[in-house]
């Protein structure tokens, strides 16, 4: 319970602070929100106590406190990466709520995660997806921010009917709603598999999954860069979790249906998010599309069932976050600095932002899977749990995809390195902490493969995976 | 330290060392002490490796070094040599150390291009020092993806095209490779044994033969397309062309090369079943890729374009006496690879050099120039004769080797084939000697062209290095085949074993 007690006296904190500041202390909100999260990341990574608790409705082992300690470090690196855009005049009166609102979805994925029924797990959800929608739309005067808050509680809206729709169902078939117990009884009755199927749907929508993915792309758009970058690197990486673990526990009986769905939705979802991808102008609805495509390959390694598929997922979220953050930090530097998000805007980037350019370019080399940096470990990975199962068709399928990403990451590549222009972005320096955000994010893509421990760390982890 | 890994960190050094590089005089000056030691070390590991032969040490790889990297998986990190990665690894120092001469006067982002060169010799040095399956893919990875930084930025004409189609279709490449690689991890236990990614445990034991049916394509093709397989060769005159001189150099003298020591080592020494059954499909393949190559190369009217095609063609040979799998064969690739690599790395920094002082490299706009550049004149028929085969240098060993062990099959589609390959012997001749009449004899075209001077001090180093390579290899084979011959016993023997006629076929 530490990670979720922690952060639910952290958020009270900053609320009870933010009410004693005057006006113009205002910004002296964000040190403190910083230094006390910082210590909340190091904090989880002790080791806590195992065990079960409201008579089973709350898990915590080893494995699920490395999960979010995972989330925790991709947060972490977003609240640095956000500070410039935190200082403008327009979010001065609002900073509080940018922190609050961030750590109340997070506390409602902690919850997610640890979840031992289906009732907590419901509750995490909400909780994690509504303040989120808060989230979206934060500069609210902006018809497109507002737009995406909308869009996102109504897609959300729907998807947890659906949700709920197949949780009634398991409920019905099984007649409890305890993981352990579900586990017991779930068979392959068409009643149950019907079941299974609604609750995946509701999931795949959550994790913008093909053909469940179409709000992603205008909500990523219309939301303030870092608050897409936690979209698309958290949110989806909490759900892609609570998913595997589901999966691997609940519906373990059910594993040749799932892999049958997870075999064609992943196709689907790289195919789709790399068609997309390419034509995209724009770097947030670029970087939107890509990690569609990213999902695709999480489910790949979802579906060999085994300990190596836990790990790989795990192992492959964290390079993951390190390696999007990367991405999102320098588009949102930029942006902040000079306003400018496409990628002809790009061009000639090196010249003048040397430092950037080479972070953006591990960054994409890394979403790419190339060595020797994390994604390339990230993937193989991945691909060897597939492989284990016997998919190499799939395995072939997914390594094509991420050759043609590579063509889309590469023209980013270009429009930096190679691409010459009268005007390119005048050289800047961001401020300290926006730094130290990027920096973070570039030594996990350099450390992260290289480091065999951290893998093997896991991999320990996700051994007493199946109960 | 292993001598071996040294290969690797070096090169990391030097890049490093350049980071810290001023300007453009350092800068070269680091990454052409870096490459020299680089070489030394190349010479003494071919020293030491005859000496611990001569002691009688037959292990069948020598100097190695384990490290446990990912436990769970059974990753290692692991290096070792024999007679034939030795070869290799002095061909790439050699080549490497030319290439650092070769562009000597880079003024564009000097810092970037030298480190990303030298990242790509990096690549392929560990490449070749891997027995470890896992560490072979990412080092194979590690040397393609400079190649895009490299043409896209520093190179000339289509260039940004160039570099990506060469990137993506060697990473798709790439990707029948992870395949490959993949299920040969898998299968690469008999029953319950421990799976491993290391080439010498799997060579083992025989993966299932429905198993090689299905991976020997991937593995093969994957390498083969870094080999310039036909129909797959479509990257390498495009990339080529495009490339600047040192890295023309490096891909089509080395990282070529990686295709065909790849496909040897991995997929026919690992699948040595399927490699029989299924090796008519790909000599027919490679066939066509010389003999294609060689006519290409008749019709370029651009110096590069010309060597690029003739590269598709040498390189061909090197798979198609892969193929073979006859033991004068395989000794006859490996020499080729050697040659090639060589006379290759030689002639792109010849039309480097020619490029740099005449602005064209249209041979119909240049003519006469052994008037005005006698030493790099001289230089070019040289490398030329090699190309085309003349005995005492390089080229005609391996060729003869070649066709010589491809001869040994008795049947019809074997000599067919064969007769079919040297015929582009022939067509090599006409277009090297077509190109030296037009280029090097005759009148002087263009009045600017008097004016042009012959090489500095810094390309005769680079030329030399290759030439006095290519003559002793021309000139003493014998050394250089023993080496190899010890090597190829225990690929020799384990497709032997398998015991399958390929006669039975036709």
């Amino acid at each position: 319970m530490r990670h979720e007690l922690l952060l639910t006296a952290i958020a009270l904190i900053l609320l009870v602070t933010d009410i004693m500041l005057k006006p113009s202390q205002k910004p002296r909100i964000i040190p403190v929100a910083m230094v006390l999260f910082s210590i909340h990341t190091i904090a989880g990574f002790f080791p806590a106590q195992e065990g079960i608790l409201f008579g089973g409705m709350f898990r915590a082992t080893p494995l699920i406190s490395m999960m979010k300690n995972v989330l925790n470090v991709g947060v972490l690196i977003i609240l640095l990466q956000s500070y410039t855009w935190l200082m403008k005049e327009e979010n001065r009166d609002k900073m509080s709520e940018y922190f609050i609102l961030m750590f109340s979805t997070l506390i409602g994925m902690y919850f997610m995660i640890s979840s031992g029924d289906f009732l907590m797990f419901y509750l995490g959800l909400e909780t994690a997806t509504i303040p989120m929608a808060a989230l979206a739309a934060y500069t609210h005067h902006q018809t497109k921010s507002a737009e995406a808050g909308v869009k996102l509680i109504l897609s959300s809206a729907l998807s947890s009917g659906i949700l709920l729709f197949g949780l009634s169902l398991i409920y019905g078939s099984t007649g409890s709603i305890y993981f352990s117990d579900v586990a017991l009884f779930y068979g392959t009755e068409p009643m149950q598999v019907l079941a299974f199927l609604f609750f995946f749907s509701g999931m795949a929508f959550k994790i913008s999954l093909v053909p469940f993915h179409l709000w992603t792309a205008d909500v990523y758009e219309g939301s303030p860069i870092n608050v897409t970058s936690y979209f698309s690197v958290i949110s989806k990486g909490a759900a892609s979790f609570i998913l595997v673990l589901i999966l691997y526990k609940v519906f373990f009986q059910l594993i040749d249906v799932w892999q049958e769905v997870l075999y064609i939705i992943s196709i689907l979802t790289m195919v789709v998010g790399n068609l997309f991808a390419l034509r995209q102008k724009n770097m947030k609805r670029f970087l939107a599309f890509s990690s569609i495509a990213q999902a695709g390959f999480i489910l790949l390694g979802m579906i060999a069932g085994s300990q190596l598929g836990m790990t790989s997922v795990i192992y492959f979220v964290l390079v993951y976050i390190f390696s999007n953050l990367g991405a999102f930090g320098v588009v949102s530097a930029i942006e902040a600095a000079t306003g400018k998000i496409n990628m002809n805007d790009y061009d000639g980037l090196y010249i003048t932002n040397p430092k950037l350019s080479l972070l953006m370019m591990l960054a994409m080399f890394s979403l790419a899977g190339i060595p020797p940096v994390a994604g390339f470990f990230g993937k193989f990975f991945l691909f060897t749990s597939a492989a284990s199962a016997g998919y190499y068709w799939l395995v072939f399928i997914a390594v094509l995809n991420a050759t043609i990403s590579l063509y889309y990451y590469l023209m980013v590549v270009k429009a930096m390195f190679i691409n010459k222009t009268e005007t390119p972005i005048a050289t800047f320096r961001s401020d300290g902490m926006t730094r130290a955000g990027l920096i973070l994010a570039g030594l996990g893509i350099v450390v992260v493969g290289f480091w065999s421990q951290v893998y093997e760390f896991i991999n320990s982890l996700s051994v007493g995976l199946l109960y | 330290m292993n001598i071996l890994s040294l290969f690797v960190l070096i090169p990391v050094l030097t890049s490093v060392a350049i980071v810290f590089t001023k300007n453009m005089k350092q800068t070269r000056v680091a990454s052409a002490i870096g490459m020299s030691i680089q070489l030394i070390l190349a010479a003494i590991l071919v020293f030491l490796y005859l000496n611990e032969r001569q002691a009688g040490n037959t292990a069948e790889m020598l100097f190695t070094y384990d490290a446990l990297w990912f436990p769970s998986l059974n990753i290692h990190y692991a290096v070792g040599v024999d007679g034939i990665s030795v070869a290799m690894i002095a061909l790439t120092g050699v080549v490497v150390f030319a290439g650092i001469f070769a562009s000597w006067n880079m003024e564009f982002l000097t810092r970037e291009f030298f480190i990303s060169l030298i990242l790509l010799a990096t690549g392929v040095f560990g490449f070749f020092i891997s027995i470890d399956l896992f560490t072979m893919f990412l080092f194979y990875e590690v040397a393609v993806i400079p190649m895009y930084l490299l043409i896209g930025i520093w190179g000339s004409g289509p260039k940004e095209y160039s570099a990506m189609k060469l990137t993506l279709m060697l990473m798709g490449g790439s990707a029948l490779l992870m395949v490959g690689l993949l299920g040969i991890y898998f299968y690469s236990a008999p029953e319950t044994g421990i799976l491993t990614w290391n080439l010498l445990e799997i060579s083992k034991i025989n993966i299932p033969i429905e198993m090689q049916r299905f991976l020997f394509p991937f593995t093969f093709i994957g390498f083969g397309i870094l080999g310039a397989l036909f129909p797959f060769h479509t990257w390498s005159p495009d990339g080529h062309a495009s490339a600047p001189t040192a890295v023309s150099m490096l891909h089509a003298g080395v990282l070529m090369k990686l295709g065909g020591y790849g496909a040897f080592r991995v997929a026919i020494f690992l699948m040595p079943d399927a490699a029989q059954e299924q090796a008519w499909i790909f000599l027919i393949l490679t066939s066509i890729s010389v003999v294609y190559g060689a006519f290409g190369a008749i019709w370029q009217k651009d110096l590069k374009y010309i060597n690029a095609y003739s590269s598709v063609s040498h390189c061909g040979l090197v798979l198609f006496a892969v193929l073979m799998m006859n033991q004068t064969a395989f000794n006859g690739a490996i020499i080729q690879m050697i040659s090639h690599g060589l006379m290759t790395a030689l002639f792109f920094a010849l039309i480097g050099m020619i490029y740099g002082r005449t602005h064209t490299r249209m041979i119909n706009e240049m003519g006469g120039l052994m008037k005005v550049m006698p030493f790099l004149g001289v230089v070019y028929v040289i490398a030329g004769l090699a190309s085309l085969g003349l005995p005492g240098l390089s080229g005609f060993v391996a060729e003869m080797t070649i066709f010589f062990g491809a001869f040994q099959h008795t049947d019809f589609f074997h000599r067919f084939l064969t007769i079919m390959a040297t015929t582009s012997i022939v067509v090599t001749a006409v277009y090297i000697l077509r190109v030296v009449g037009i280029l090097l004899l005759g009148p002087i075209k263009n009045d600017h062209f008097l004016h042009l001077e012959d090489a500095k001090w810094h390309e005769r180093l680079s030329t030399i290095t290759l030439v006095l390579a290519i003559a002793a290899i021309g000139i003493a084979p014998l050394w250089l085949s023993d080496m190899i011959n010890v090597s190829l016993a225990p690929i020799v023997n384990k497709i032997s074993m398998t015991g399958f006629e390929f006669t039975s076929l036709f």
